[in-house]
């Protein structure tokens, strides 16, 4: 029983950085109906710039935080503009083969420019661990957990109260009626891409503190998590990415902790293949309804 | 207001709309019926800048618009009611009627504007929580018209306001459409019910296969015997 809780705890920190990296995914899918896989590369260029902001400029946890989710802001805008912008009209499948390229190109690109070896990541909290009972919870886990939710909450404001967040919901539902109330739908999908990179940068930044090690490819997995996670909620569905995401983390460390570590990455697509089978929509996602 | 000189709109090869003029007065209601696929949604469609005309110009308060894209259309007044309502089921009644005002910068006019729909329309008042989608179609109906009057337009296009409502409620419908046009809100309105979208128009335009076959007082239009035996039955 201990073992559990021990293990829930593990699960709840890996997995709020699956729901920060899903949450990107899913609602680019909403606004855009596009699976954009290169969202897992922009997770990583997020790590590196945090990894930079602490390393070369020194700066703490909260400013290293803040400036790599602008810096994945800014990039999010960049591919958006660039590699999606020009395919608006262009058939679905164009734009996923332009989201693999892109995502070949950002991990190509970090080979290139910061060498394939990982590095250590900038100790920026120091770790301490708490028993409580018999339960160990380190102060890492803590932030990841905290600033997760935080992040979450954040969201859930920009999204139900401002008018940027509201729109991006009407768009996700109805682009043609969005652009009769006088919605820019194109200005609407660059917001919901920063916004997107913002949080999968946050997310590099954390497991940058949580495992202490990155590399040019590390987003290609965790991206594919996320990617299962936004599915396995409901892809489109804000709420659906964060319970899928956390429902990923805990079945992950689980699966690692009572039956085999080789399990760890196949575990993810185990679950892609349930869902898809026996509930395609997701956990919140209700069956399609076609529009008129 | 508004003029249509020559438009013509193509659907890949389909030739929707061929060579349409027409014109709406300040504080006009204009009536425009015609068979399904007529083009009168297109037309609409046209106007409000979703479909763009191959050739042709449109013209809103002396300036063409054509080539504007549908969000700086609405934002230089022009809103719409569209075909089949479409109001934005996973928003609540409340967001759907702020998005009509999307464009607006006037926060306390929008509020004002807000009291005023629920006044016109007290049933969304009640539902004002509520997710669009969980409405009635005459509930939904009656929101997506208030979604376009938050937007304080000048000019109002109505696609087939009456589609799929019981009688009592079309009654309703058409007397709200000319309460907003004693407000000052010029109106274009598309109609399968002919009979009576003609009764409260002043004038009139009839579209066969994407042409103006027929225009005038909405009155006289009515009265034609070829109108009245293709629209009016009998």
């Amino acid at each position: 029983m201990v073992e559990i809780i021990q293990q829930l705890i593990n699960g709840l920190s890996l997995g709020s950085i699956y729901a920060l990296i899903a949450l990107g995914y899913t609602m680019v899918y909403g606004v855009l109906k596009l699976i954009n896989f290169a969202h897992g590369d922009v997770y990583m260029v997020g790590a590196f710039a945090g990894f930079f902001a602490a390393t070369s400029f020194g700066w703490g946890f909260f400013p290293t935080l803040l400036f790599a989710m602008a810096v994945a802001a800014v990039l999010g805008l960049l591919i958006e503009r660039v590699a999606y912008r020009p395919l608006r009209n262009a058939s679905r499948i164009a734009a996923l083969i332009t989201a693999i390229g892109v995502s070949l190109f950002l991990e190509n690109l970090g080979i290139l420019i910061l060498h394939p070896d990982p590095r250590a990541f900038p100790d920026l909290i120091g770790l301490r661990t708490f028993e409580i009972g018999p339960l160990l919870i380190n102060n890492r886990q803590l932030v990841i957990i905290g600033t997760s939710v935080l992040l979450m909450l954040l969201l859930h404001y920009i999204v139900t109260r401002t008018k940027m967040g509201k729109a991006m919901r009407a768009v996700a539902e109805d682009g043609e009626t969005s652009r009769l109330m006088g919605i820019n739908i194109d200005r609407t999908i660059a917001f919901t891409f920063a916004l997107g990179s913002a949080l999968a940068a946050a997310a590099g930044v954390l497991v940058g503190i949580y495992y202490t090690r990155i590399d040019p490819l590390m987003g290609f997995m965790p991206g594919l998590k996320a990617f299962v996670a936004a599915v396995l909620g409901g892809i489109g569905l804000i709420p659906g990415a964060m319970l899928g995401g956390l429902v990923m983390g805990i079945a992950e460390v689980f699966v690692v902790a009572f039956i085999s570590s080789s399990w760890k990455d196949g575990v993810a697509f185990a679950i892609l293949i349930l869902i898809l089978l026996l509930k395609p929509s997701g956990l919140l996602g209700r069956a399609a309804r076609e529009k008129a | 207001m508004l003029e249509l000189q020559d438009v013509h709109v193509y659907y890949g090869g389909i030739h929707a709309l061929k060579g349409v003029s027409l014109t709406v007065e300040e504080r006009e209601i204009v009536t425009l019926i015609g068979a399904n696929g007529a083009g009168k949604s297109t037309t609409l469609r046209t106007v409000s800048g979703l479909v763009r005309p191959r050739s042709g110009k449109i013209l809103f308060e002396g300036k063409p618009i054509q080539n504007l894209r549908a969000d700086q259309i609405a934002a230089r007044g022009i809103a719409q009611v569209p075909e089949g309502r479409r109001v934005f089921a996973t928003l609540t009644v409340r967001e759907n009627l702020e998005m009509g005002a999307y464009c607006r910068r006037d926060r306390q006019e929008v509020r004002a504007d807000m009291d005023r729909v629920f006044h016109l329309f007290p049933r969304l008042q009640e539902r004002e929580k509520q997710l669009g989608g969980t409405l009635s179609g005459g509930e939904q109906q009656m929101l997506a018209i208030g979604r376009a009057l938050m937007a304080r337009p000048r000019l109002l296009l109505l696609d087939e306001p009456s589609m799929g409502l019981a009688p009592l409620l079309v009654t309703e419908i058409f007397r709200i459409i000319q309460e907003i046009n004693k407000a000052g809100t010029t109106i274009l309105l598309v109609e399968q019910n002919a009979n009576q979208a003609l009764r409260i128009g002043r004038r009139a335009y009839v579209l066969q296969s994407g042409e103006v076959v027929m225009s005038g007082p909405a009155a006289k239009v009515a009265a034609d015997p070829e109108i009245r035996r293709a629209y009016l039955g009998g």
